[in-house]
């Protein structure tokens, strides 16, 4: 199921070395056409249809169509995400539309503080993660 | 990269302590705790084919962590991992991941995934609204909700993101190589048997990366794709595991020479037909039922085809091959198609609710699909199907190779010192059987079920090991064992090739003088579909079988050489196919040399068709020897370190 970018909508993320959708997508598809300064999916028959792409591109200009030798023409799945929640529309081939929304984060972005909070780390040389300090690990009561 | 601009690629040097290779659960489970071991000499790197917040198993999300232990105990956890994989497990390594798992699931709330709660007057709640009813966090006391005995239900659509926003602020983005590809380690060239760096290129610019380490993490994920799919033309990516994690783990490590274990294990996941969707929710969570074309219960109805497998038949679970192997029989004898049957299931549990709840029932049931395999969403919506009124087909999909999920495949690791016996330790916790070369996730063999949540803890396990390895070996000086220049041009040839050759021919693609990465993958799929027991055969093989598969994956090896590539796009195609075949041929070496039915339901020996406990309940080993080539292959005594009952 691949992905295809719409025409109109995409303005090749203004020109940037590399466009959201290039540095985002985990199987290196999307790909920017310099000359016309559009992206494309290169290898369309290697998209896990993860959206992935659909859901960082700042323009909306992305969308997945369902692959054509097997699912009839006319259903999609189109997200819209925040960066706290995800809004989804479900279209299906006979005409309904079906809406969701789902929290995908209770943190601001950028927020997390790893070693916040955490115990230092104790002996290096027992099983402890750093997080455990002080505990004590069971082990097989055989 | 356009094409015709190939010249001599430059080669960035980088030298490091630790190098982490993968940038999925469990590279970020080890960047996180290193890091915090490691102190300001210590120098980690990590270096991931894609971008970390999107890369690996987990880029769409997840629904559900599949291993939260609670009210349970490590001794419950290996005993249910072991049953599934039919009794041949490591219980040390189960256990290290069963005592660690939760503390790492509390971080992710606390990073900020939403993990839904179950409230006191019995009312589900989704994770971003608990607080506001007066919910806990889980480490104070918080209900999960379950939807198994190990499962619990999340909004995970922004998991990847939320545990690589971790692991990069603690490594720092300058010690991150995003979007190079890892083609293979190398030797030390003073201690044979010892890892000194790791070799691939950027897929970006036109550079290849050269990595010294004391100690490198191996952690590329599972193998997707050495089989032929059962989507076909525009859908063949639309896989159930990730289409981009090529077995890199298992074929590297073979390369130079790491002890495998479980490789002739393997998933076939029983999934919703076509678009992959995942089924646990749909069993464990609406209760939903399984049938035959004729609305059997083939599970009960061929109940006893199941008693030649005890004890495992007898499991609080059934392992998930033996479903499988219940429902292939119906599927042979031409009472297919298989149902899941989602009305009756939706109707039964809409009978004690409101109608909001109702229509939050149906949300979930959605979100199921939408956070973690949007493509099954994709094929609903095109055929018109609406789990309140159509039952869904179930198919059992091609197999997959993978050892953090529901399978065991994998590396040969040395156990945890306080629990490991003797056999199963040789140093540090986590790492192969050669020197310094660490993994985890699905890199680990023998020990399953771990899924997200344990795959990140365990990358954690092995980050702290090997700080230590690291204290340990302050004097190595890591020094290369293969030439650069040389390495060089064995990783760019396909690019050679195809300058040499592209305009020999009127047509690029078709040409006597290489072979395109993509007939390549092709050829490969073909052979291990058709001989190594894929859907083409329903997962059937013998050794005759087997033995013209080798033939034929040993002129694929060798065609391997002749592979093309036009940009750096494809130049990643070839190698990933490369680390396929590898991968593909470990896998059959070892089912060749297991000579029982050890997964029915996964794949059948037709020649040895019974599960034989008295000759085979011990571990496959396997190595490839870097010197000869040569495959050796072994049996290696099996131990139970918690006692096994089933039921
Ligand atoms: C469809 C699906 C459903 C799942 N459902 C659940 C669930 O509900 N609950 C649950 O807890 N778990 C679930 N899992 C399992 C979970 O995702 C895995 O167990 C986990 O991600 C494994 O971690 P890992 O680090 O071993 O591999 P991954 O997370 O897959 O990471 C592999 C990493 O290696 C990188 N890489 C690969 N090759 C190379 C190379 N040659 N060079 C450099 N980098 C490379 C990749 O880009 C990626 O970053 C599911 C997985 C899938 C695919
Ligand atoms: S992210 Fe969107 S706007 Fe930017 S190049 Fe890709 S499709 Fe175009
Ligand atoms: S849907 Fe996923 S795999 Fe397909 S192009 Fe987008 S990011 Fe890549």
């Amino acid at each position: 199921m691949p992905t295809f970018v719409h025409t109109e909508k995409c303005d090749g993320c203004k020109g940037g070395e590399v466009t959201a959708c290039m540095y985002i997508c985990p199987n290196d598809l999307m790909k920017l056409d310099t000359d016309r300064m559009k992206a494309f999916n290169q290898e369309p028959d290697q998209c896990w249809e993860c959206q992935c792409c659909v859901k960082a591109c700042p323009q909306q200009a992305i969308e997945v169509r369902a692959f054509q030798d097997w699912v009839p023409m006319g259903g999609a799945a189109i997200p819209l995400r925040t960066d706290n929640a995800i809004m989804w529309t479900i279209k299906f081939r006979d005409g309904e539309v079906k809406r969701f929304k789902f929290p995908v984060r209770t943190t601001p972005v950028g927020s997390i503080d790893p070693y916040g909070n955490q115990p230092e780390p104790g002996d290096l040389n027992d099983q402890l993660l750093f997080t455990e300090s002080g505990m004590e690990l069971p082990v097989p009561s055989n | 990269m356009s094409e015709g601009t190939f010249g001599d690629p430059e080669i960035v040097e980088h030298e490091t302590d630790i190098l982490i290779v993968g940038g999925g659960m469990a590279a970020c489970g080890c960047a996180f705790e290193a890091k915090r071991w490691a102190g300001d000499d210590v120098k980690i790197t990590l270096v991931d084919k894609a971008a970390m917040d999107r890369s690996g198993a987990v880029a769409m999300g997840l629904s559900a962590i599949n291993t939260y232990l609670g009210e349970n105990t490590p001794e419950d956890y290996c005993r249910y991992v072991a049953a599934d994989l039919m009794g041949i497990t490591r219980d040390d390594l189960v256990y290290d991941v069963g005592r660690h798992v939760d503390g790492t699931v509390h971080l992710f709330e606390e990073w900020g995934l939403p993990i839904w709660k179950e409230m006191d007057d019995g009312g589900r709640v989704d994770g971003a609204n608990w607080e506001k009813r007066g919910g806990k966090l889980l480490k104070d006391g918080g209900k999960p909700v379950r939807s198994g005995r190990w499962q619990i239900m999340i909004n995970g659509e922004g998991y990847k993101p939320i545990v690589a926003e971790a692991a990069k602020k603690a490594l720092g983005m300058e010690n991150i190589f995003e979007r190079v590809f890892i083609v293979k380690y190398i030797l030390d060239k003073n201690n044979p048997n010892q890892i000194a760096g790791a070799v691939g290129f950027s897929v970006r610019e036109h550079k290849l990366y050269v990595f010294k380490a004391k100690t490198i993490l191996n952690v590329c994920g599972g193998a997707v794709n050495v089989f032929r799919p059962r989507t076909t033309g525009e859908g063949m990516g639309r896989v159930w595991y990730p289409v981009w994690n090529a077995g890199s783990t298992y074929a590297m490590a073979a390369e130079v020479g790491a002890e495998l274990t479980m490789m002739e294990n393997r998933f076939v996941p029983t999934r919703f037909k076509d678009g992959y969707g995942p089924v646990g929710a749909w069993f464990l969570l609406f209760k939903a039922k399984a049938t035959n074309a004729f609305g059997e219960d083939y599970a009960t109805t061929n109940q006893d085809m199941l008693k030649q497998y005890a004890p495992y038949d007898k499991a609080f679970v059934v392992p998930s091959c033996l479903r499988n192997h219940v429902m292939l029989k119906e599927m042979k004898e031409g009472r297919g198609p298989i149902y899941m049957d989602t009305p009756a299931a939706l109707a039964a549990l809409a009978e004690k609710m409101t109608p909001q709840e109702i229509k939050h029932l149906e949300a979930e049931a959605w979100e199921d699909f939408l956070d973690m395999c949007i493509g099954q969403a994709g094929v609903w919506a095109g055929l018109n199907i609406r789990p309140e009124q159509h039952k869904s087909e179930l198919m059992p999909t091609e197999p997959y190779l993978l050892g953090s999920h529901s399978g065991c495949c994998g590396i040969w690791v040395s156990g945890p010192e306080d629990i490991a016996p003797k056999e199963w330790q040789w140093g540090y916790n986590r790492m192969t059987t050669v020197k310094g070369l660490f993994t985890a996730g699905d890199g680990v063999g023998a020990s399953g079920h771990k899924f997200s949540s344990g795959s990140h803890a365990e990358g954690r396990i092995a980050g702290k090991a090997m700080v230590k390895f690291v204290e340990d070996n302050k004097d190595y000086k890591p020094e290369l064992g293969q030439d650069i220049k040389e390495v060089t041009e064995e990783i760019y040839k396909p690019v050679r090739t195809y300058m040499e050759h592209k305009d020999k021919t009127t047509e690029e693609d078709v040409n006597p003088n290489y072979i395109t990465p993509r007939m390549f993958q092709m050829r490969l799929q073909k052979i291990m579909d058709e001989y190594v027991a894929g859907v083409a055969t329903y997962y059937q093989t013998n050794g005759i079988m087997l033995e013209e598969g080798l033939k034929y994956l040993g002129m694929l090896k060798e065609d391997s050489v002749h592979m093309r590539a036009k940009d750096l796009h494809e130049l990643m195609r070839a190698w990933e196919n490369y680390h396929r075949v590898w991968t593909g041929e470990a896998h059959l070496r070892h089912i060749m040399f297991r000579e029982e039915s050890r997964y029915p339901g996964f794949y059948y020996r037709a020649d040895f068709l019974d599960l034989d406990d008295e000759n085979w309940k011990v571990f496959v080993n396997s190595r490839h020897d870097p010197e000869t080539g040569e495959w050796e292959m072994k049996k290696v005594p099996h131990i139970d370190l918690v006692e096994k009952t089933y039921g």
